[in-house]
């Protein structure tokens, strides 16, 4: 499988009132084609701001961005607004959590739909319009001959976000970022959107970033997983290494405090003490030592992300693989 | 009162919201059926989990029972009194013994009060304590729940959503109440900061004798914490049982169906599993399809289904379901353990 993006020492900063936010601090991946990557991380990992300087979205005049962003060779960081113009829907599209904020209230969907394909390609209004009906049907809205006519607040919250991804299909893009699509969505509609995303991945071929804190939703539908925290990756592995073969005290403290249906029920939650760190003065060294259970002296320095069991597992973490898998079996039952 | 005797008996609650127009008289034109008949029963020292999706009604069924919005009709007996229809004055006493956390940490905290004054007002205004024993007993509190003495000046905005959440919880805890309504207590949390949170609400209920009702859209969260679970649609509850009944044995479609759409973090079994993928979304609670309400989107609907609305009854031991055509019934009545 080739690569069709290539993140390599991605720095994002803001200036703010109280100091210099580092809210990525040199993460480096790689997409391959028709892969379904999986960016997991709680509130302030990095993960949202990751995937919005792909696109561009977070360019500000508070914001400072270093690193390199390739999509199929191409230099993405660094280009204004009309060269992304290029790249974003037709390459690379992005789908986001609340589907309420990122629909226009009062215009018609097909209207929304239809104006997008005609600002990038050389259509008829006729012909974007039949366009998006057959979006709408391709993403599974019953009647979209009608409901193409429909306002955004005529549609359920399932609903609304399959028109989003219905919009972000429309050029046909080889990337699909979802920033926590389903989040929102009660779960026998997420089971329905995680469905629709994973048969648009298989029949496509269309490569899919998708960002989550639910565990549960990467064990569906992902191919590879980066683990995230206070701005930086610390695990990169494929979906059963990292479920199976964890080899991050941080990714162990999340599997460990899953409520997991399947298992019997447990009395007390193996739980990781503290907070998340703050990114105002993330600390020196490995940023999960202040809550890591198994720091030692060495902590003190920043590790770096490789293979350490030799593989193309990945991981930011001084313990020796050997003594790991003792200590993992004491967090994850 | 000792533990296993019914603290809180809910019989047909019922909460409808009128929709109204009209120039000079308003005249209802709709009603939003919120919650559409519910009893329930939640023994002392019990979890009764309340488990559904959006729309369901959960939520104002917990501020209808805490009386916190005025019932249609129904009835709620809480330590052997009638709370419907009783004066704001004679709920005061009883108001003491049951409390609420609520979902929002950012919410449902006073931003203009300090923390210290946010968890002993519930000790000021019912008179239990003033001054230096005020203080005293907010500051144990707030170090029962995990927070330091030194966060009694601080205020909310200073602190984390678990903090926040530990500052309702310690709030929720001031007066010694019998019975907690937890209204999705971890939702908007973080999942390291949700065990953390969990683990301190099971440790209360031990150390301070609580019952809980507890209600959550996480099924995952509702098993590890209840003793008994509800499951809620459309503004009814349409199965109720022992909460491992629940979940080995679900009796009615819905929760089959919900149970299936849960991912398993497993990517083994998750793939193996056998998936109920549901068709269609939730129909509105302002006009509810008739006979019983899940025969729009249920697999095995029938007839009877779309005619004639399903009592909830008891197929199995303890454990209740509203259906017509109840799944895993044999297996069910012969487990019927508590």
């Amino acid at each position: 499988m080739s690569t069709i993006l290539k993140v390599d020492d991605l720095r994002v900063s803001f200036a703010t009132e109280d100091g210099v936010v580092q809210a990525v601090s040199g993460v480096s991946f790689e997409l391959k084609a028709g892969e379904v990557l999986a960016i997991v991380g709680e509130s302030g990992s990095g993960k949202s701001v990751t995937a919005q300087t792909i696109t561009g979205l977070t360019r500000a005049p508070n914001a400072r961005i270093t690193g390199s962003v390739a999509y199929r060779d191409r230099e993405l960081n660094g280009l204004d607004d009309d060269q992304l113009r290029d790249v974003r829907g037709e390459q690379i599209a992005m789908v986001f959590q609340d589907p309420m904020t990122s629909l226009n209230p009062v215009y018609r969907v097909g209207d929304q739909i239809s104006e997008m394909i005609r600002a990038h390609r050389d259509v008829s209004k006729h012909e974007a319009a039949d366009r998006a009906i057959e979006l709408l049907r391709s993403v599974g809205i019953p009647n979209p001959e009608r409901r193409v006519r429909h306002y955004p607040h005529e549609f359920s919250g399932g609903m609304r976000q399959r028109v989003m991804i219905a919009m972000a299909l429309a050029l046909e893009p080889d990337v699909l970022i979802a920033d926590e699509p389903t989040t929102a969505l009660d779960v026998t509609v997420q089971a329905q959107i995680l469905r629709l995303i994973d048969q648009l991945n298989r029949d496509r071929d269309l490569a899919v970033i998708l960002i989550t804190h639910d565990l549960g939703v990467v064990a569906e539908i992902a191919d590879r997983v980066l683990v995230m925290y206070g701005g930086q990756i610390v695990e990169n592995a494929t979906l059963d290494e990292i479920f199976y073969d964890p080899q991050h005290p941080y990714t162990w403290g999340l599997l460990g405090s899953l409520m997991r249906l399947d298992q019997s029920r447990t009395t007390r939650l193996a739980q990781i003490p503290g907070q998340p760190p703050s990114l105002l003065n993330p600390p020196p060294g490995c940023r999960f030592a202040p809550r890591c259970p198994h720091v030692f002296d060495k902590c003190h320095e920043l590790p770096a992300l490789e293979a350490r069991a030799g593989t193309s597992h990945l991981d930011r973490c001084w313990l020796d693989p050997e003594e790991k898998k003792s200590l993992r079996a004491q967090v994850i039952p | 009162m000792s533990k296993g005797d019914p603290l809180l008996e809910v019989t047909d609650l019922v909460k409808h919201f009128p929709i109204k127009t009209g120039v000079l008289i308003d005249h209802e034109v709709a009603r939003v059926r919120a919650v559409d008949g519910v009893s329930l029963t939640l023994r002392e020292g019990e979890t009764l989990g309340l488990v559904g999706e959006s729309g369901c009604g959960k939520s104002t069924l917990c501020r209808a029972i805490l009386q916190l919005t005025q019932p249609t009709s129904g009835s709620v007996r809480f330590l052997g009194e009638e709370l419907v229809g009783r004066s704001r004055r004679d709920l005061r006493p009883l108001r003491r013994q049951m409390q609420m956390v609520f979902q929002d940490p950012f919410a449902s905290l006073n931003p203009r009060k300090r923390v210290g004054q946010i968890v002993g007002d519930p000790l000021e205004l019912h008179g239990l304590a003033r001054g230096t024993e005020l203080k005293r007993r907010v500051q144990e509190l707030l170090e029962r729940v995990g927070l330091g003495p030194e966060h009694y000046n601080r205020y909310p905005h200073e602190f984390s959503g678990g903090q926040r959440q530990r500052i309702g919880i310690a709030r929720a805890l001031a007066l010694h109440p019998k019975l907690i309504v937890a209204d999705e207590p971890v939702s908007a949390l973080d999942v390291s900061v949700q065990a953390q949170i969990i683990n301190l609400l099971k440790e209360l209920q031990d150390e301070f004798g609580l019952s809980y009702l507890f209600v959550a859209h996480d099924l995952g969260v509702v098993r590890h914490v209840s003793d008994r679970v509800a499951v809620m649609y459309l503004g009814k509850v349409v199965e109720n049982s022992a909460t491992e009944d629940l979940y080995r044995k679900p009796i009615h479609p819905y929760t089959n169906a919900l149970l299936s759409a849960v991912p398993i973090p497993d990517p083994k079994r998750n793939a193996a599993r056998e998936r109920l993928v549901l068709q269609g979304d939730v129909p509105s609670p302002i006009d509810p399809p008739p006979g019983c309400s899940f025969h729009t989107r249920c697999p095995w609907a029938t007839e009877v289904c779309t005619t004639d609305e399903p009592a909830l009854l008891e197929h199995a031991s303890a454990h209740a379901a509203a259906c017509h055509h109840p799944r895993n019934v044999e297996e069910a009545a012969s487990h019927g353990s508590r």
